[in-house]
């Protein structure tokens, strides 16, 4: 059942929010519904498919096993922040000339999810990306074109260093 | 001149390659997504919106004595709480059959339980509230007292009448069908071989990313109901919605935003949500239902359960006679509305043996009720357990006639040259290319290479295995596959085509955008079709107010029958265009063409209007134009396979797999993939989606199951138990096409989205137990787990 309220302050997406939130609230429940940031997406609500992942300081966590409460005092960013700073502009280029999507749904979680991949390993082989996505369920390409388009990327990350994300 | 004189796009066996057709152009409509800037149905917001949760039954057969709900009315932020009996004076009820179907039953089914739950899952009593979560809270406080009835789960058990499940019935067959060429009897008594296999096939299901959802907004002034839905055919249920509800057609709207995966589990009437439009209107206000994924488990439909054991007759010198079939599948406890749960059997029945030239079938198909949650039709219906038990028991006969599978396959399947071709069962083929596909796929994969690799490997303990299957698929269904049997679902789509006044091109169209690509293909059509390029283009689909009318998204008829759609109104577009050229610039037609966005002279090629400027005079200043004359700048054009009942395709997969003998793990090496869908449109977007339907049956073969325990509980309904292909086990996939085209249409498109869920599983199969012929062990259930490889092997 409902507990108080609790307020927390967070920084979401570069902008301080200050928000009441129920203590058993849902990170992702709270970016959706409390902040209308609609762009990460609710798959499973018990940590399998990845769908609800965001970062928080920095490192990806899934938004349904995280508490709202929890990123107080934390910095949390989404696919719509990311998209904005164009920090993944050229693995979102990549997905796109690669068709590594098709409905979408797992799309922004997957992004996250690669570029983590993207600034930790950046001499990553196919079997590490398929390994480091496999917690992102995907029902649509099959994966390949995912692995492909992560692929891609890092290989022009590689080649030219200066121009990751633009 | 008509305006099929004008663009001979397409001549006999070629295929449409000008300009867009035919290159892989990536999605346009794909950047909203790739930004997390798509709109799903829980993405939408509007006022004074109200959440529904649904009580489902907690027991797979049970009677409801008594419900009490005071409690749970007095909990925060609960709006309403409705029963059956509450809802049923507002909906309908309805039943899932049809009568093409013959005999097929089915019990009346309502959107919420009346007397007694009939599946683990089936909705009782919805709760709705000013959120999502106060709705779960009250849901808790909701009392019921059940009495449980005996729960009928295992088919056999149904077969039998052990117990009777809904006594008006008298038995629990749903619905039975027998095809019978005859002297079937004779021929295999006196054939050189006959193979015996029983099969069976998991219950799976399909795990749409994204939950079923549906958002029904009610205008209590207009008597009017807005639905927002994540459906593939909106006006299927605009009707559907319209007759349930007693709301005119005219105050109906169906509209389809994103939708985050479908694959047939998004295309049938779910009374969950029938219940939630009902509820928008008692409560004169929107009402959300977005099903989380525990609830998904056990109310999306599920597919699949079959036992079905098959003989195969065949000369010593390895030429097949015929095949003898008998499915036994169970379909829970209704027959799904409006598609009916008959139709999965019906396809084993009509598509087994399907490749292969033979003169004898028999098969017997038996669906029957059982107290598991119900089955329908799911990507690829019928076809992966049609494609499994033909290429498994073909396989059966190879080893026994120790012949190679490939050579095998050679020698039986149908000749490339023998079409048109018929079954002695009444199936018809235009034209296949089975030959072609197969030496196709043996060159790709270095069949003969990966032969000599087995061998190698087992010499050092090591069981590796080639699995083939080839296969047939319905694609392009006409009013042969629902509307001939009452069901009001449109087998025609139509396409809308408007030049806006700047010269750029909206397309409406009736079929809808999972993810497949359809709006880049009709826009690849549009643009070439017209002579315009593809940023000018604007697709709009999913809103059946605005939108022709059609059938959606399914059975593998969006691109070859929308796009046909798409394609005729094009022409029709861009001949209204030419005359409307001709009267501006005082000129004979003819001498007219219109490309790379202008009027150009059509032997010159020299630009003579931009159709920017075309349309600022057709719509700006008409005056201008000749007297009598009117533009045309928007036709439609509508298109329906009349000639066959199916565009038939055909194809062939490989898999190459490896089996650890000692933990019965399966390692998938390589995965190969044939198909011929006549014209490729999109390179790019059809070899994805053929990958993707790989990875759907390759979840069929070794991973999915809906376990159910004898109380007719699902055992594993959630994404920790029940499991999914995910990247780290999916192997690369190579994909190839062969071209046929089709000639019941201009476009020649066949369907292509289900090919990869058809075949693959067998493929699997296939290899698994090509591995372990050296342990003489066999596997035939799936999915192929470690456990029950380790019983075949005898281990466990």
């Amino acid at each position: 059942m409902a507990l108080p309220e609790t307020e927390i302050t967070l920084r979401v997406n570069g902008e301080t929010v200050r928000k009441r939130v129920e203590p058993r609230q849902h990170l992702i429940d709270f970016l959706r519904e409390g902040l209308d940031l609609t762009g990460s997406h609710v798959g499973c609500e018990h940590g399998v498919c990845g769908a609800c992942t965001v970062r928080v300081d920095g490192r990806i966590v899934r938004g349904c096993l995280m508490l709202a409460v929890q990123a107080d005092g934390r910095s949390v960013e989404t696919i719509e922040g990311v998209s904005d700073s164009g920090e993944l502009a050229d693995l979102q280029h990549a997905f796109h000339q690669r068709n590594a999507l098709q409905c979408g749904f797992c799309t922004p979680g997957m992004l996250l999810c690669a570029g983590e991949l993207l600034a930790t390993t950046p001499a990553a082989t196919r079997e590490q990306i398929r390994e480091h996505i496999s917690g992102n369920y995907c029902r649509c390409t099959g994966y390949q074109a995912i692995v492909d388009a992560i692929e891609t990327t890092l290989a022009s990350r590689r080649a030219n260093p200066a121009g990751a994300g633009t | 001149m008509s305006a099929r004189d004008e663009l001979p796009v397409q001549g006999a066996e070629q295929t449409l390659t000008r300009g867009h057709v035919g290159s892989p152009d990536p999605r346009p409509n794909a950047r909203r997504l790739l930004q997390g800037r798509g709109v799903y149905i829980d993405d939408l917001r509007l006022p004074r919106l109200a959440h529904v949760v649904f009580l489902r039954s907690p027991h797979a057969h049970a009677r409801i004595v008594r419900v009490d709900s005071s409690r749970a009315r007095q909990a925060p932020g609960v709006i309403a709480i409705f029963d059956g009996a509450t809802i049923a004076q507002v909906c309908k009820p309805w039943v899932g059959v049809l009568a093409h179907l013959k005999g097929i039953r089915s019990p009346t089914q309502y959107p919420l339980a009346m007397e007694r739950a009939c599946w683990q899952g089936e909705p009782v009593i919805a709760v709705v509230a000013q959120t999502r979560a106060q709705g779960e809270d009250a849901r808790d406080l909701v009392e019921i007292e059940w009495e449980t009835l005996p729960a009928l789960v295992d088919m056999d058990d149904a077969l039998a009448g052990n117990p009777v499940l809904h006594p008006e019935l008298g038995d629990n067959i749903c619905f039975q069908r027998e095809v019978d060429t005859g002297g079937i009897d004779q021929v295999f008594a006196q054939a050189d071989i006959v193979v015996e296999e029983t099969f069976h096939f998991g219950r799976h299901t399909g795990v749409c990313p994204e939950g079923r959802a549906i958002l029904a907004d009610y205008n209590a002034a207009e008597h009017s109901l807005t639905v927002h839905h994540a459906t593939q055919a909106p006006h299927m249920m605009h009707d559907i919605i319209s007759r349930h509800l007693d709301i005119p057609e005219a105050n109906v709207r169906v509209i389809c935003h994103d939708v985050g995966g479908a694959y047939g589990i998004k295309v049938h009437v779910y009374p969950d949500e029938m219940c939630t439009a009902a509820i928008a209107m008692l409560l004169r206000r929107p009402v959300k239902f977005q099903a989380d994924r525990m609830e998904s488990f056990v109310s999306d439909i599920h597919a699949r359960e079959h036992k079905a054991t098959v003989r195969l007759a065949a000369t010593k010198d390895g030429r097949i006679l015929g095949f003898d079939l008998h499915d036994l599948t169970a379909i829970g406890p209704y027959s799904v509305y409006p598609r009916t749960s008959g139709i999965e059997g019906n396809q084993v029945v009509n598509l087994t043996g399907g490749p292969y030239r033979h003169s004898h079938y028999r098969a017997r198909m038996q669906a029957v009720f059982t107290n598991k949650n119900v089955t329908c039709q799911y990507r690829a219906v019928g076809h992966p357990i049609a494609v499994a038990i033909t290429e498994g028991i073909v396989d059966l006969a190879a080893q026994r006639l120790n012949i190679d599978p490939a050579e095998f396959r050679r020698r039986n399947l149908i000749p490339d040259d023998a079409y048109p071709y018929a079954f002695p069962s009444g199936i018809r083929f235009e034209k296949l290319s089975h030959h072609q596909c197969l030496e196709r796929l043996l060159a790709l994969m270095n069949y003969e290479g990966l032969r000599a690799d087995q061998a190698q490997a087992r010499e050092r303990g090591c069981y590796r295995g080639i699995g083939l299957a080839a296969m047939i698929e319905v694609t392009n269904p006409s009013a042969a596959f629902y509307g001939v049997g009452g069901a009001r679902i449109s087998s025609q789509d139509g396409a809308t085509l408007r030049l806006e006044p700047t010269g750029a091109l909206t397309v409406l169209c009736s079929v809808t955008e999972q993810g497949q690509g359809t709006e880049t293909v009709f826009a690849q059509i549009a643009a070439d079709t017209v002579g315009i390029s593809m940023d000018k283009v604007r697709v709009i689909t999913g809103d059946t107010a605005t939108t022709p009318y059609g059938g959606g998204t399914w059975g593998s008829r969006g691109a070859g029958i929308g796009g046909e759609a798409v394609l005729q109104s094009g022409r029709a577009l861009r001949a209204n265009i030419l005359e409307a050229a001709a009267a501006i610039l005082a000129c004979d037609r003819a001498t007219l063409e219109v490309a790379n966005d202008a009027i150009v002279d059509r032997l010159s090629l020299r630009p003579l209007l931009t159709l920017a400027e075309l349309g600022r005079i057709c719509y700006y200043r008409p005056d201008t134009l000749p007297p009598g004359f009117q533009s045309e700048l928007m036709v439609t054009r509508h298109y329906v396979p009349r000639d066959y009942a199916f565009a038939f395709t055909n194809g062939i997969q490989a898999s190459w797999v490896e089996v650890d003998t000692e933990t019965g793990f399966v390692k998938l090496l390589g995965h190969w993939c044939v198909e011929d869908c006549g014209t490729v449109i999109n390179p790019l977007l059809v070899d994805e989606q053929i990958r993707g339907g790989v990875v759907q049956g390759i979840g069929a073969a070794l991973f999915e199951e809906c376990c159910y325990d004898d109380a007719g509980q699902m055992l594993n309904a959630h994404l920790g138990d029940y499991l999914v292909p995910m990247a780290g086990e999916m192997p690369d996939i190579v994909c190839a096409h062969v071209q046929t085209p089709t000639h019941t249409s201009e476009l020649g498109a066949k369907g292509a989205g289900e090919a990869g869920t058809a075949g693959a599983p067998a493929a699997v199969m296939n290899a698994i137990n090509d591995a372990l012929v050296p342990l003489e062990a066999r596997v035939t259930a799936q999915p192929f787990t470690p456990e029950r490889i380790l019983a075949a092997l005898g281990r466990v």
